[in-house]
């Protein structure tokens, strides 16, 4: 196991693309992180360059205090876990497992082991012992009755499985692991996120995981790194995100429904002005840094948003679609200038075309500046 | 309904006559191969009939034939026989590696001139091979392995253009993170060709495999071109100074005897890959 550095690391291609930008990253041994964002924010790059797989253009990447800039993928004692499974298709599972194992053992030779005995005892000792690594994950990874198969003859869980035993007969130092769930079905992917968590808590290997789809993030990981455009755009445990966001691409990329926002003015008395007649009081000693004339963005919640009578409703709108999810619902309300979703709790008997007002629960809400950046306004810590 | 049978029926017709046509040489081949020299004669002047099948069977035609190759009784045959397996199984053994190794570079290694000179080995195809006979006869006569099987056999070493096409489009449609997953698990470029690559182009080396090897079994101008010997001589050369030994028509029966006997492995090569030839020629053309 061991403990991954990148140092202000850099990707640019050919005609000035930076796809990835002056990336610092500290994985202690044992974590489980994961690199998160929309696609082509860099993540894959990020992760491949640690992998080996891509050229670092700038900075430094260790693992245990090594640094691996120029170190071939073979010798970083990493392993990966690719999108599409990359599993041999001419190999079945064992052999798929093996392939890595037979590479690196130290008494390969047939021929040597017929003419010198401490050899073909080293020799029969090293088999036995990729045989015992390969049934133990096998067992790890419930694969036991498929290591005859061929990969074509797999359900699509069961490769991803086979992908994930690949890594952990290795007993690499970090597990790289690139978009592996994302070709599987809402159920099964589920279904493999616990898994992924077990094996995680199982084998107390350094993770780093790399997806598009944030509620994944969320469930598997740590820590969270959200990229965008090559850039970091906030790194920390997945509740931090949630409830602290960076800035206002963190804040709509992390939940769902996504945030709302509605862009305004501070007036006299803390009093958030926006189109459409939205006037809220905010609260008084929240963000101390708030001047009057400022122009802000307020993000809230769909899940910080109740339904209201009008008197203290902050918005006012006919309910667009509603969709009912079991234990609660969600409502996008829409009116002449906006739309807001809110989360709900079911049995409100709002339908879809019917008038509904919406208060919103602002000790939940945030400020974040309108410029290009989206920074959050800080708040007073409670 | 009506009309979905007659068409079936009239396909089933057209393709049955259509594969008689093919046929009929074949088994006209076969059956003068086991007629008397007399009635074998007649049917190649055109004065006897067209046989179906033949009035006696002389088996004992193929000994004969076989035995008269060359200048030593049954000596010919067999050098002629082992000359041949010994080019064609080189010529296609090197052909496959060379052609599949030179096709994964093009497909999958990034390296400075890789289109250019892509398209100068697709230009090669272009180029007749009458082109290219009288100087690739003045090198390898300076080089001296003229009545040598080195001619023959050295230049699908490296490679074959079209075959090095068909690998290249075939590998491309390898998914990239297999050579990446190799490449983690600690494989240089050969071992990945050699370890993944190969064994999944089966298709595409069936078909190599097979035109390579009907291509090279019956090439007749290449070994007349370069082997003189008579202990060097191919099967298809062999058949050639047999019509010249024994001109005229009165020994056709012997002449298709051994025309049978040297068209054997090609038939039976093809039946036997057949699946996989199929098989190629779809997944080769469409996709990986």
């Amino acid at each position: 196991m061991a403990n991954v550095r990148l140092s202000s690391i850099s990707k640019i291609y050919s005609g000035d693309v930076h796809a990835v930008n002056d990336v610092s990253l500290e994985i202690t041994d044992g974590e489980f992180i994961v690199l998160v964002g929309p696609s082509g924010c860099g993540k894959s790059t990020t992760l491949r360059m640690i992998a080996g797989l891509e050229s670092i253009t700038s900075g430094d990447i260790h693992i245990d205090d090594r640094k691996v800039n120029t170190l071939a993928a073979k010798d970083r004692d990493i392993a990966m876990v690719f999108q599409d499974y990359a599993l041999y298709p001419h190999m079945n599972v064992e052999k798929n497992l093996s392939f890595g194992l037979l590479r690196r053992r130290r008494y390969p030779s047939r021929l040597r082991s017929i003419f010198s005995g401490v050899y073909r005892k080293n020799r029969a000792a090293e088999q036995q012992d990729i045989q015992d690594r390969i049934r133990r994950s096998a067992d790890v990874l419930g694969l036991k009755d498929l290591l005859g198969r061929h990969p074509r003859e797999l359900s699509g869980g069961q490769r991803q499985r086979v992908a994930l035993g690949r890594a952990i007969v290795r007993d690499p130092s970090v597990f790289l692991l690139d978009e592996p769930l994302s070709n599987l079905d809402a159920k099964l992917r589920g279904e493999m996120r616990t898994e992924l968590r077990r094996l995680h808590r199982q084998l107390g290997a350094t993770m780093v995981h790399v997806t598009h789809d944030q509620e994944e993030a969320m469930t598997l990981g740590d820590r969270l790194l959200v990229m965008k455009d090559g850039v970091v755009q906030q790194c920390g445990p997945p509740a931090q995100l949630y409830e602290h966001p960076a800035n206002r691409f963190v804040a709509s990329f992390i939940g769902t429904p996504e945030m709302n926002f509605l862009e305004g003015l501070i007036e006299d008395g803390l009093m958030f002005k926006a189109d459409g007649k939205v006037r809220i009081q905010l609260p008084k000693d929240r963000w101390p840094s708030l001047l009057v004339g400022q122009q802000v963005t307020l993000g809230i919640r769909p899940e910080h948003l109740e339904l209201a009578s009008d008197g203290d409703a902050m918005f006012t709108g006919e309910a667009d679609v509603v969709e009912q999810l079991g234990d609660r619902t969600d409502v996008i309300l829409a009116n002449d200038h906006r739309r807001m979703t809110a989360r709900i709790a079911s049995g409100s008997g709002l339908g879809e075309g019917d008038s509904a007002s919406l208060r919103a629960d602002l000790s939940q809400a945030h400020l974040f500046s309108t410029d290009e950046g989206g920074r959050r306004i800080g708040t007073n810590p409670r | 309904m009506m009309s979905r049978w007659l068409g079936k029926s009239i396909a089933i017709v057209a393709l049955a006559a259509g594969s008689l046509a093919m046929l009929f040489p074949l088994w006209w081949m076969f059956v003068i191969s086991l007629e008397s020299p007399q009635r074998a004669g007649a049917a190649a002047e055109g004065g006897g009939s067209i046989a179906i099948w033949p009035e006696e069977v002389h088996w004992s035609n193929y000994a004969e034939a076989l035995r008269q190759i060359g200048t030593e009784p049954w000596q010919g045959f067999l050098d002629a026989l082992s000359n041949s397996i010994v080019i064609t199984v080189l010529v296609v053994v090197g052909t496959v590696l060379s052609s599949s190794l030179v096709g994964f570079a093009f497909a999958r290694i990034n390296f400075r001139g890789r289109g250019p000179l892509f398209i100068l080995m697709l230009a090669t195809m272009m180029l007749p091979a009458q082109v290219t006979m009288i100087p690739l006869f003045l090198v390898f006569r300076t080089m001296g392995w003229i009545d040598t099987i080195l001619p023959l056999v050295v230049p699908a070493f490296f490679g074959s253009a079209f075959f090095i096409f068909m690998y290249r489009q075939f590998i491309s449609q390898i998914s990239e993170s297999l050579i990446e997953a190799a490449r983690i698990d600690g494989y240089g470029m050969f071992g990945i060709w050699w370890r993944i690559i190969l064994p999944m182009c089966k298709p595409v080396t069936a078909i190599t495999a097979i035109f390579t090897f009907i291509f090279v079994w019956n090439d007749f101008l290449g070994p007349l071109i370069y082997l003189h010997s008579d202990d060097q001589s191919t099967l298809a050369l062999a058949l050639n100074s047999f019509r010249n030994q024994y001109g005229g028509l009165e020994n056709v029966h012997l002449l298709m005897a051994v025309s049978v006997v040297t068209m054997i492995p090609c038939v039976v090569l093809f039946f036997a890959a057949q699946r996989a030839f199929v098989e190629g020629i779809g997944s080769g053309a469409v996709k990986g």
